[in-house]
């Protein structure tokens, strides 16, 4: 039984001259709740498209996305984003940034307060709750910009390039604990990168798409039995099996920089 | 440290050329005061208390114009940014009266409002106006999309965006415009006052030149200068605060 599914989506959009740019083209996908879905390509692969499609950010020009059932028409606190730039807001405190999804629900304060600094505590900041944004890392700003994700409950968590801006150990720390935290929340997961090696630690299954138009070339199942260790013999040959993906495509001659 | 040698060496070449200019000039004393003149013409000033009064009646204008001129600049643009249709249509009447100096207005100002009070307070609220209202409209409609994702992923809806998110983000931005308001319109209280307000600076500088004393005009002068520089001192402090606070370094 498949939770998220999009059938069929294609987008288009019109660029400033009036030619027509192809960003998805006749995409098909099928998520079961719970698992970890990379989505993995080179820019213009439409990685980011289909990600807000799904979110209700954007509408598909063609094509039906639907969430248990339910067509997607606009986003709702039930799937939570999580940006590249972690779309903090300056002026309010760690705290206060974590309790806004909470503020558009019927909890009294004291409450919100409390589940916010119960998961400020799950992301290893619930010393800087009084802190501004602007006072912390990239790396810890990501983390309150999960823990403002998880503090609404949400079913799905949608991630786009969310440590595409953080150096490489920053970012292996946070993949290992953003798989962590969210295999223990059970939450789904829609993640969208373009770091094979990311895309393998973290995902259940790697969705590899290409561009021109942005399709998706295959789905490929990620079995690591629970050990995600970046220096294991299955890591790499799954990592070979991506390079292959991406190498394989004669018809196409754009240079890819992944 | 540093600071304080260019401030007192711009004092000394500041006194030495206007003493200078009073002795070589051979100008009557009651036309070009010399810095010990006018020095001595502050004190009467202060003492009879005229320049207490004149200082708070300008400072009270002031803030009012200047306030609602903001209050209400940053209430429409903040609502004009965000509908661009609208802004659309009304751009254009902006940009034509934007480079209109306020005091174009005033007999228009004084056939509607009459002569005394209101011109000064009308005159500071126009100054003030169109910087604050341009910078808020261009704030609002330059701001990073990720807050209005944010807002609608977390179910903020309209009108409350405005409030909640729009308005604190952009905010930085418009710092800016109410900074540059505050100068230009500083620069705008005197004119104002010169058209018939019975009290403040700029009926000081007009009194003055009636009664022929130059050296009130001076002490005039350099009190509106002062006080300009403390109000920019203090905009830009707290301006240095927001900016601090949301975390955007300062070029």
């Amino acid at each position: 039984m498949s939770y998220i599914k999009a059938e069929d989506v294609s987008r288009q959009f019109t660029r400033a001259d009036g030619s027509v740019f192809q960003a998805l083209d006749h995409v098909d996908l099928e998520v079961k709740q719970g698992e970890f879905i990379c989505l993995l390509g080179p820019s213009g692969c439409g990685k980011s498209t289909l990600l807000n499609i799904l979110a209700g950010f954007e509408s598909a020009s063609a094509g039906k996305v639907t969430i248990a059932g339910q067509a997607v028409t606009k986003p709702s606190p039930r799937y939570v984003t999580i940006f590249q730039n972690y779309g903090l807001l300056p002026w309010r405190t760690v705290l206060k940034n974590v309790e806004l999804g909470l503020e558009e629900q019927p909890i009294p304060a004291a409450a919100r307060e409390k589940t916010a600094r119960h998961y400020l505590e799950v992301v290893g900041l619930q010393d800087f709750a009084d802190s501004h944004p602007a006072e912390l890392s990239g790396g810890m700003q990501q983390r309150v910009a999960i823990a403002r994700a998880l503090a609404v409950d949400p079913e799905i968590i949608f991630m786009d390039e969310p440590f595409a801006a953080l150096d490489a150990l920053t970012r292996m720390k946070l993949q290992d604990e953003v798989s962590a935290i969210c295999r223990e929340q059970k939450k789904t997961i829609i993640f969208v990168t373009h770091d094979i090696d990311e895309a393998v630690v973290l995902a259940d299954r790697v969705v590899v798409m290409t561009p021109n138009p942005g399709h998706i070339k295959t789905i490929l199942p990620v079995d690591l039995h629970g050990q995600r260790d970046r220096t294991s013999p299955d890591f790499w040959d799954i990592r070979e099996r991506i390079f292959e993906c991406f190498a394989l495509k004669p018809e196409d001659k754009t240079e890819y920089y992944i | 440290m540093q600071k304080v040698k260019y401030i007192g060496g711009a004092l000394v070449i500041l006194l030495a050329a206007w003493q200078a200019a009073s002795r070589l000039g051979g100008w009557n004393e009651a036309l070009f005061p010399s810095p010990w003149s006018t020095l001595r013409g502050l004190g009467e000033l202060l003492a009879s208390g005229v320049l207490a009064a004149d200082i708070s009646a300008s400072l009270g204008r002031f803030a009012l114009g200047y306030i609602s001129a903001v209050l209400l600049a940053m209430g429409l643009g903040l609502v004009l940014g965000w509908y661009r249709n609208i802004w659309n249509y009304l751009n254009p009447i902006a940009q034509v009266l934007r480079p209109v100096s306020p005091v174009a207005w005033l007999p228009f100002i004084v056939l509607f409002f009459g002569i005394g009070e209101m011109p000064a307070l009308v005159i500071i609220f126009i100054a003030a106006f169109f910087p604050v209202l341009l910078a808020t409209v261009a704030a609002v409609q330059g701001m990073d999309p990720v807050y209005l994702k944010v807002a609608r992923n977390f179910g903020i809806g309209q009108p409350r965006i405005l409030g909640k998110i729009v308005f604190p983000a952009v905010f930085p931005r418009i710092a800016t415009g109410l900074h540059l308001a505050l100068g230009t319109a500083w620069v705008f209280l005197v004119a104002g006052e010169m058209a018939g307000a019975q009290s403040g600076l700029g009926f000081l500088i007009i009194d003055a030149r009636n009664n022929l004393r130059a050296d009130w005009l001076m002490a005039a002068i350099i009190t509106i200068g002062v006080l300009g520089l403390a109000l920019d001192g203090i905009v830009s402090y707290l301006e240095g605060q927001i900016y601090r606070r949301w975390g955007i370094r300062r070029n």
